[in-house]
């Protein structure tokens, strides 16, 4: 028995957000969609609406897009007021249309935030994420040839939490879906997925320090705990993350604070 | 940056003052709350309670000072944060969504306007006389204590100890006026509302909470604020009810005014 909403193609109006620019005025607009196949995903439907705009000698929608298949996180909708759209863990692409109903009427828009400004239609400049990474989101590694495999120990719980903090494909859902457009959730996942392991102890309280003054500094708002970012996010990064950047964050203020100073003399052969 | 600074200008460190407020705030409401439930025991004990914590002079400045900077950084951080998370957003969403946000921490700010205005009227009301004057402690007959007020096992207001403001009818009297002990009732009813994502959020943000926590924290916060509203329930419901009455010799006092 093959589900109904998987067989019967449907009709659709998409009300889209239309941006010509960065700092141009923008307002939502609508498109009626026909006869579209269930199973096509909802980027290949833009492509179809798209096509048709094309034909007729409008300007197709744009919106970002790269794998197709939840890994890169560059496609970002907000559809229906939810960040990547209707289903849990999964990003915009791997969002299909049987999903909807036959005459859904589809709000789609970019993800909403002052650090995320609108390029154009859909696609947001979400390098804001880049700035706070490149505050700390690294570890000093020596160069030359790869370490032995085992050669630094790492206990077989932390590595898997540490790879669940590592799941982050830096997408801007929890910031889209946040009230506050708040990055907590991805800070918290950036700064778990290196302080849980043993290479990223040496930067450890530099980075959290670091990486929440970059968030702040970029205007991204506050968390308030409802925690709609973990279940926006495409790959289901708890919030529990947050909790544990809170802490690191206290930790590491208290430990900056009261660190002894070095006196500076150089030491050894002076 | 130092310590102040993280404290203060960073999104975590504001928020760390948050909850710590709110956590001293907390154990006031509910300490509050303990003292004032002696009113359902004989007059003696919340009369000899509130001539105890005046006895205590300085002492009772030194708390009165904690409570008033906890209340004066808890909407200071409370408003430097709303305003930074409206800039935040920039241009609102066109179809607006919530997942799974509680209905108690979509509320926060609306519950803390009112409880906002509860705290100032209560202040007028029982602290320092500005509403319901006929029936503030000051203008009612002073009150002789009939037995001993112990603290701790220690004798804190003696027998026999005349002109001590009479806290019993001031209460009792004030919350026959059914318009006052209604909007009482509503006001801890949303402080309660208020506490249950501020209990839940303050473990959140100092980070001592995680998935296998969380469930039995919220059972915990849930447990608290049915108690805490249903303790603050039971003194204005008592007196609409008819279970607390006033001490005649006031009454007939008051009335007089």
């Amino acid at each position: 028995m093959v589900a109904e909403n998987t067989t019967k193609n449907l009709s659709i109006t998409l009300r889209v957000w239309r941006q010509a620019g960065p700092n141009q005025p923008g307002k939502f607009v609508d498109y009626q969609s026909k006869d579209l196949n269930p199973n096509m995903s909802f980027l290949e439907m833009l492509d179809v609406v798209n096509d048709e705009l094309t034909l007729k000698g409008e300007e197709p929608i744009a919106f970002a897009h790269d794998c197709r298949e939840g890994i890169c996180g560059t496609c970002s909708c907000t559809i229906n007021g939810k960040a990547h759209g209707p289903g849990k863990g999964i990003a915009t692409c791997q969002v299909y249309m049987r999903a909807f109903r036959d005459g859904d009427v589809i709000t789609v828009e970019p993800f909403r935030a002052t650090a995320f400004p609108i390029v154009k239609d859909l696609i947001t400049d979400r390098s804001a994420f880049d700035k706070i990474q490149q505050a700390g989101g690294f570890i000093t590694a020596r160069t030359g040839s790869a370490p032995d495999a085992n050669a630094l120990p790492v206990p077989k719980p932390d590595a898997d939490l540490a790879m669940d903090a590592a799941a982050c494909i830096g997408c801007g859902a929890c910031v889209a879906a946040c009230k506050n457009a708040s990055a907590m959730l991805f800070v918290a996942a950036k700064v778990s997925h290196l302080g849980l392991l043993p290479q990223g102890q040496a930067e450890r309280d530099q980075r959290v320090l670091a990486m929440v003054s970059t968030m702040d500094a970029l205007g991204f708002g506050n968390c308030t705990n409802q925690y709609e970012c973990s279940a926006a996010c495409p790959k289901l990064i708890t919030h529990d993350f947050i909790a544990r950047m809170n802490r690191d964050y206290l930790g590491a203020t208290l430990r900056s604070a009261f660190k002894p100073a070095p006196l500076g003399t150089g030491g050894g052969a002076g | 940056m130092n310590l102040v600074g993280y404290l203060f200008c960073s999104s975590i460190g504001r928020k760390i003052i948050m909850a710590v407020t709110g956590l001293i705030l907390i154990g006031f409401v509910a300490g509050h709350l303990v003292g004032n439930l002696q009113i359902f025991q004989e007059p003696d004990h919340i009369n000899g309670y509130g001539q105890f914590l005046h006895s205590l002079g300085a002492l009772l400045w030194v708390a009165r000072l904690v409570i008033i900077a906890s209340v004066v950084l808890h909407i200071w951080a409370a408003t430097a944060l709303t305003l930074e998370n409206k800039k935040a957003r920039g241009t609102d969403y066109g179809f607006k969504h919530t997942i799974q946000a509680t209905l108690a921490s979509r509320a926060m700010r609306w519950t803390g306007y009112i409880v906002l205005a509860f705290l100032l009227y209560h202040l007028a009301h029982f602290t320092v006389g500005l509403a319901q004057t006929g029936t503030f402690k000051e203008n009612l007959p002073h009150y002789t204590m009939g037995s001993d007020y112990r603290v701790a096992g220690f004798v804190a207001v003696k027998a026999g100890t005349p002109e001590v403001l009479d806290v019993y009818n001031m209460v009792v009297l004030g919350f026959q006026n059914p318009i006052v002990s209604l909007f009482y009732i509503i006001a801890v009813g949303l402080l309660s509302v208020h506490l249950l994502h501020g209990i839940d959020s303050l473990f959140q943000t100092l980070g001592l909470r995680n998935a296998k926590w969380s469930a039995g924290l919220h059972k915990i916060a849930v447990v608290l604020c049915l108690v805490y509203f249903l303790g603050n329930l039971a003194i204005p419901g008592a007196v609409l009810a008819g279970k607390l009455q006033p001490r005649a010799a006031s009454v007939a006092a008051a009335h007089a005014k």
